[in-house]
């Protein structure tokens, strides 16, 4: 492995320590290597809890917020800041929305300059933050002072509405204010002037008290004493967000999802994925009982266990989803030719087809046939839980949030409305409802250990998933290699998932190239690997240099069409033969360089 | 020619004064901004930039908030204004232009208050082959836009037959001849090769254009249409019958004030003499000379002419522009103006040719689910032999009718719906609104879509007190810029938040004074409620002929305006 980078050259690690480290894994084997990283990341992760990694630098003492339109609270706000560091005092000025928001529960004094616009509506770039504080996951703020100015115009209805607001709301929260609120009009340097002096010396008084007064950092959190979660005892999780983000005109539904998993002992790294289990809709548990004329309160055993047959339809056998023994077993019953057919061996296209397309209502309604419950029941296959890739980093909400990318399956055939079982489940979950979910673990799915590697990441769809984890992951980690994404969808408009999430990282280069394939969008239909093509030398050359390349989503054509394009990339560029390009991939996928989580 | 301002010390100015001037002429980064996939916008200075090419980079508000939350950019989307100097088009444009709303754009024209077509939701790849449509249509979209002469307007039904021709050609004289020189607007969008912009110049403009917009009206009395005095530069025609004798000469006009910033003022232009009809092109050259030199390219919002007059004097402006002209202007000739109104349904020319002017609620052409305005229009397009002529007032004259095609025409209007002209009354055919949302970025509270249900109450109103034949200009803006001249509306509507605006009165009907604030920031109630009130006092004090606005001054419900 002549291209893995230097362990000497990792920052914060001197060299005898890198030496040392050397000696120890001289050796070990590729599993013992990725079990490692996988430890040595934990690891990481409770040192920067148990607080033994070195002090970050230390916060400064207050910090300044403002919402602002046309200007003029962003400039009171940089007006202050100037004031209060001419003073000596360690102050950071932030656009609300700009403000790292986890930090919020640590803030010890905060001031806010705020405007009020449209009908009492925020400032654009206050809106996430006001999002935030009035929801549900707004921090208690028991050691935090603050004091808040509101700017507006009486001769609106809803005078500094949203200045009272977050006046309002720190305070509810905990936060103890360090003077009342103040509301400027359109001549607002009357009140904000005379506040700005109030602020200054409040502070003084403040800050200037023994160091006792201000709060020690919390303890670190207690071991989880809570059992550990596994697929059969899942944990359930609070939906926090459940937002769809394709555009109006997109006719795909997909979802961001975000769970609350604090207190589950659940423990992730980006790659991994969310197993969820699920339970069927009504209107179809409905739909069978009546197609079967079938009475969903009668009792029905099964090995061993008895309930309500409308619970065993709900909750433990899939509907959505046939099997070839099934259909073999309701072929039996209703002696249709057609089915006999397709079951037979040179037939399978027709039958494949037909397991792609038809659900079990489908199948009753062309193909009646007697069931008895007891039958149905042992005939069907039980509920299985559904599995997506995580697509946030842990160490954005120190572990305790998990982010899903979900794609609504719903369509229509034959005129009945019909839909995926686990995608309906879980978009169907309102705010605060709880997913009961459990950890399936991508050990190969892994970002580089070194983070000098660059990563090319080919993604469409869904498949983006994982990889808005890897981006996020590799920033709060300060890797250094650089991160290349692929992405493509039908629309540009509607369906560039996490659009301005991308635009963010590239513009702060934690994402350094971004290449789109938008098919339905002009003439000719692109995909994510002709874009591939075209950038043949430059990734090809990116591997070369040591990248490791992601493949994540649909598994029956994108995952087969971007492994020929990279084959073909290597016999272009690599001057190889086609075994020789198939050579060269099989040695990257033996070095981790080349892996996949398609489904 | 020398110019004074065209420095590279730019300390102290608007930011859009080094915009300007490191722009390459005009060409910015634009075309590298089109090719960015990641985005559907401009970057930032392109998105400035495009404006002096016709074209603005907009987004739906309506989505803008429910995008934010689906993590998606705003729903980008360029608005392209043609400029048609004197609103005049063949109907082979007009057949051009629904072709491009058709197929590039949200399949709606909007005919504007500065007399040329608007077609909005163009993304960003489609804007090159758009503006190449229009071209081919020998049409273009240069300068619709920008810190440079903008579309100059004219009277679009004058009462004398010729007189428009003579009117129009000065619009298009005048508007041709001020157009930039750069050939950034060939290159970027139509394929020229390119020019070192080295090597460019722009003898009039210089490389950092004008302070801000320039506006130029001509109106033929006794119709001012064209609102001639709230232009920064107006040209009123003296005729002897149909010989054009020269033009009185009008300064300083603008509308647009800035919410909250009590220095800013609508403003009418001042007469200051007489020129013959040669002498426009050097008067136009040197007021806008005047302007380049001494306006003011540190605040934005005080860059108009309007406000460069108001800070030397008029007397002073006159003195500077006659030294640079080299000759003095010559009294002003006497005229009047009686109206602003458009002149509705059938006219006969006079000269074996009709025209039929037809009206468009807020300039919109579109096909609804009530009609289908724009398929209307593509059909007399397809049969109409004369011209079309975009008027002031946001509605369309079909002009140069041959009287065998009279019944064809009228056919096609009454099949369509185009007959509002004969339906609606004066108060309706003469209201005015602006664009605002969803499209507009500037707009405060709604005018266009609110607009249809607001004629509907207050027409109400107006019938309740008998009103409802009572000439009266109802003009509503969706925020202070004053796109559909609410400032000089007898009733005037300014947008200040959803919802809400400020209710202005006073200005006469023949855009000769302006309105002033009644009640400030009201809602639809509050609204209504006042107009129901003033309208009961009109009906019964107003004095034989008397018009709203002259009315509301006489009795002193507000202070006599300007
Ligand atoms: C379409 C039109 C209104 C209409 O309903 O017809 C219009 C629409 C807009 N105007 Fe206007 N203005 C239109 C005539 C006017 C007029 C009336 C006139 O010129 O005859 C005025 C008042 C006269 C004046 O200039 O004072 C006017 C004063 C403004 C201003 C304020 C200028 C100023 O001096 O401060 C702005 C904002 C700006 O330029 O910064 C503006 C800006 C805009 C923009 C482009 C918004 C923007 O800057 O992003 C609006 C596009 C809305 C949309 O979605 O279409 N518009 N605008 C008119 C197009 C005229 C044309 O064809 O060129
Ligand atoms: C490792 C891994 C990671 C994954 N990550 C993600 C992820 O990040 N995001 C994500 O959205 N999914 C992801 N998936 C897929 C996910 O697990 C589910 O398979 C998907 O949500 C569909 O499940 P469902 O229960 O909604 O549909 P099911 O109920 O399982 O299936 C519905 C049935 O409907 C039929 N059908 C579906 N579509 C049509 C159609 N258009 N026309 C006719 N018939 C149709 C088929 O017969 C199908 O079997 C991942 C899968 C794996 C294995
Ligand atoms: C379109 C618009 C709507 C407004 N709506 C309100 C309002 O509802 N309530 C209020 O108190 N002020 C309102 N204002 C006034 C602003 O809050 C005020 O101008 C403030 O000084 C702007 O500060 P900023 O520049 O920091 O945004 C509004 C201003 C505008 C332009
Ligand atoms: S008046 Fe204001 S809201 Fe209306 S079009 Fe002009 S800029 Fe937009």
């Amino acid at each position: 492995m002549s291209t893995v980078a230097d362990i000497r050259g990792l920052p914060s690690l001197n060299d005898a320590d890198a030496r040392l480290l050397e000696q120890l894994i001289e050796g070990l084997g590729r599993d013992a290597l990725i079990g490692l990283s996988g430890y040595l990341a934990d690891r990481a992760r409770q040192a920067s809890r148990t607080d033994d990694a070195p002090a970050p630098p230390a916060p400064p003492a207050a910090t300044v917020l403002y919402g602002s339109q046309t200007g003029h609270a962003e400039h009171l706000a940089a007006d202050l800041v100037a004031r209060m560091r001419a003073t000596g005092l360690s102050v950071r000025l932030h656009a609300a929305d700009e403000y790292p928001r986890r930090e919020l529960k640590d803030e010890q004094l905060l001031l806010v300059i705020i405007s009020t616009q449209g009908d009492g509506d925020p400032p654009d770039n206050a809106r996430e933050m006001l999002d935030f504080v009035n929801g549900r996951r707004a921090p208690r703020l028991e050691s935090l002072r603050y004091a808040v100015l509101a700017l507006g115009d009486s001769s609106y209805p809803q005078f500094c509405d949203v200045g009272r607001q977050v006046d309002g709301k720190l305070a509810a929260l905990g936060g103890r204010r360090m003077l009342p609120l103040a509301e400027a009009d359109m001549d607002f340097e009357t009140i904000a002037t005379p506040w700005a002096a109030q602020v200054l010396e409040q502070t003084r008084i403040l800050l200037g008290r023994p160091a006792s007064a201000v709060k020690a950092a919390e303890p670190a959190h207690a071991v989880h004493s809570a059992p550990e979660v596994t697929r059969s005892r899942p944990f359930a999780a609070e939906l926090l967000v459940n937002q769809r983000i394709t555009g109006r005109r997109s006719d795909r539904d997909v979802r961001h999802m975000e769970l609350l998993t604090d207190g589950s002992g659940l423990s992730y790294q980006p790659g991994d994925s969310l197993g969820v289990w699920i339970e069927q809709a009504d209107p179809l548990v409905e739909e069978i009982l009546d197609r079967l004329e079938l009475d969903g309160d009668a009792e029905v055993e099964f090995s061993g266990e008895t309930m309500a047959l409308y619970r065993w339809l709900k909750e433990r056998r899939e509907l959505t989803v046939l099997t070839r023994p099934f259909l073999a077993a309701h072929a039996d019953r209703c002696r249709a030719a057609p089915l006999r057919e397709a079951l037979e061996p040179e037939h399978r296209d027709r039958l494949s087809q037909l397991l792609g397309t038809w659900q079990l209502a489908d199948l009753l309604a062309h193909h009646p046939a007697e069931w008895k419950a007891a039958d149905l029941i042992a005939a069907l296959r039980p509920l299985a839980p559904r599995v997506y890739s995580i697509s946030s980093s842990p160490l954005l909400s120190d572990g305790e949030e998990v982010h899903l990318t979900v794609a609504l399956v719903d369509y229509r055939l034959e005129g009945a409305h019909r839909w995926g079982a686990g995608s309906r489940c879980l978009t169907d979950l309102g705010q605060g409802a709880h997913a009961r979910v459990f950890l399936e673990p991508n050990q190969r799915f892994r970002l580089p250990v070194d983070g000098n590697r660059d990563t090319i990441m080919i993604g469409p769809g869904t498949g983006v998933a994982p990889f808005r984890a890897f981006v996020q992951h590799r920033a709060a980690t300060g890797a250094r290699g650089r991160n290349w994404l692929f992405f493509g969808n039908r629309h540009f408009r509607g369906e560039f998932l996490y659009q301005v999430e991308w635009q963010e990282a590239l513009a702060k280069k934690q994402l350094h190239r971004l290449d789109l394939a938008f098919s339905r969008d002009g003439a000719e239909r692109v995909y994510v690997q002709h874009r591939m093509q075209e950038q043949a030398a430059e990734l090809y050359a990116w591997v070369e240099g040591g990248a490791y390349i992601y493949v994540c989503g649909d598994a029956s054509r994108m995952a087969p069409d971007v492994q020929s394009a990279l084959v073909s990339i290597g016999m272009q560029q690599g001057h190889l033969s086609a075994e020789g390009a198939a050579e060269w991939l099989q040695k990257l996928t033996r070095e981790g360089r080349y892996v996949r989580d398609v489904y | 020619m020398n110019i004074p301002d065209d420095t590279d010390d730019l300390s102290g100015l608007d930011p859009n004064e080094a915009m300007k001037l490191n722009s390459h002429y005009l060409r910015g980064t634009i075309l590298e901004s089109i090719a960015d996939p990641v985005t559907g916008a401009m970057h930032s200075d392109d998105s400035k930039l495009i404006r002096y090419h016709g074209t603005y980079q907009q987004d739906d508000r309506d989505l803008r908030e429910e995008r934010r939350k689906q993590k998606l950019e705003p729903l980008y989307e360029f608005m392209l204004r043609v400029r048609a100097p004197g609103g005049v088009a063949t109907p082979r444009q007009w057949l051009a232009m629904d072709e491009l709303t058709r197929k590039y754009g949200s399949g709606t024209l909007r005919l504007t208050s500065r007399q040329t077509f608007q077609v909005h939701c163009i993304s960003k790849e489609d804007l090159a082959p758009s503006i190449r449509a229009v071209n081919a249509s020998l049409l273009d979209t240069i300068a619709t836009s920008g810190d440079v002469n903008r579309n100059v307007v004219c009277s679009s039904s004058p009462l004398i037959p010729g007189q428009h021709a003579a009117v129009v050609y000065w619009a298009k004289t005048l508007s041709d001849h001020l157009l930039p020189k750069t050939n950034a607007y060939h290159e970027l969008w139509l394929g020229a090769d390119p020019v070192d912009p080295s090597t460019e110049h722009e003898p009039l403009y210089g490389r950092r254009y004008l302070p801000r917009k320039f506006k130029i009206a001509i109106a033929v009395p006794p119709i001012n249409d064209v609102d001639v005095f709230k232009d920064d530069l107006g040209f009123v025609a003296i005729f002897a019958d149909e010989r054009l004798v020269g033009f009185n000469v009008s300064v300083g006009g603008g509308l647009s004030t800035t919410q909250g910033d009590a220095t800013t003022f609508p403003r009418l232009a001042d007469v200051i003499g007489f020129i013959a009809p040669e002498q426009a092109i050097a008067v136009a050259e040197q007021v806008i000379a005047v302007q380049r030199d001494l306006g003011n390219r540190a605040s934005r919002s005080h860059a108009r002419l309007k406000y460069t007059i108001d800070r030397i004097g008029i007397g002073a402006f006159k003195a500077e522009l006659e030294r640079r002209l080299g000759f003095q202007l010559t009294p002003t000739r006497s005229y009047r103006f009686d109206e602003t109104s458009d002149r509705f349904g059938w006219t006969d020319a006079g000269d074996g040719l009709l025209h039929l002017c037809l009206y468009l609620r807020a300039g919109r052409v579109a096909n609804t689910d009530e009609s289908r305005l724009l398929d209307g229009m593509r059909a007399i397009a397809t049969i109409h032999d004369g011209e079309f002529r975009l008027t002031s007032n946001q509605n369309l004259v079909i002009a140069n009718v041959r009287s065998g095609n009279r019944a064809a025409i009228q056919a096609l209007v009454d099949r369509y719906g185009l007959d509002g002209y004969a339906r609606f009354r004066r108060f309706r055919l003469d209201a005015l609104s602006c664009v605002a949302l969803p499209t507009c970025p500037l707009a405060m509270a709604e005018a266009e879509r609110y607009f249809p249900h607001l004629l509907e109450e207050v027409e109400g109103l107006l019938e309740r007190h008998g009103l409802e034949d009572a000439p009266l200009l109802f003009r509503i803006s969706g925020c202070p810029n004053s796109c559909s001249r609410s400032y000089l509306g007898e009733i005037g509507l300014v947008g200040r938040a959803i919802g809400r605006y400020d209710l202005r009165l006073g200005a006469d009907s023949r855009g000769e004074r302006l309105n002033v604030v009644h009640r400030e920031n009201v809602g639809e109630l509050e609204l209504l409620d006042e107009l129901d009130q003033l309208f009961r006092r009109y009906a019964g004090e107003r004095h034989n002929g008397e018009g709203f606005g002259d009315f509301v001054c006489r009795s002193g419900i507000v202070p006599h305006g300007k």
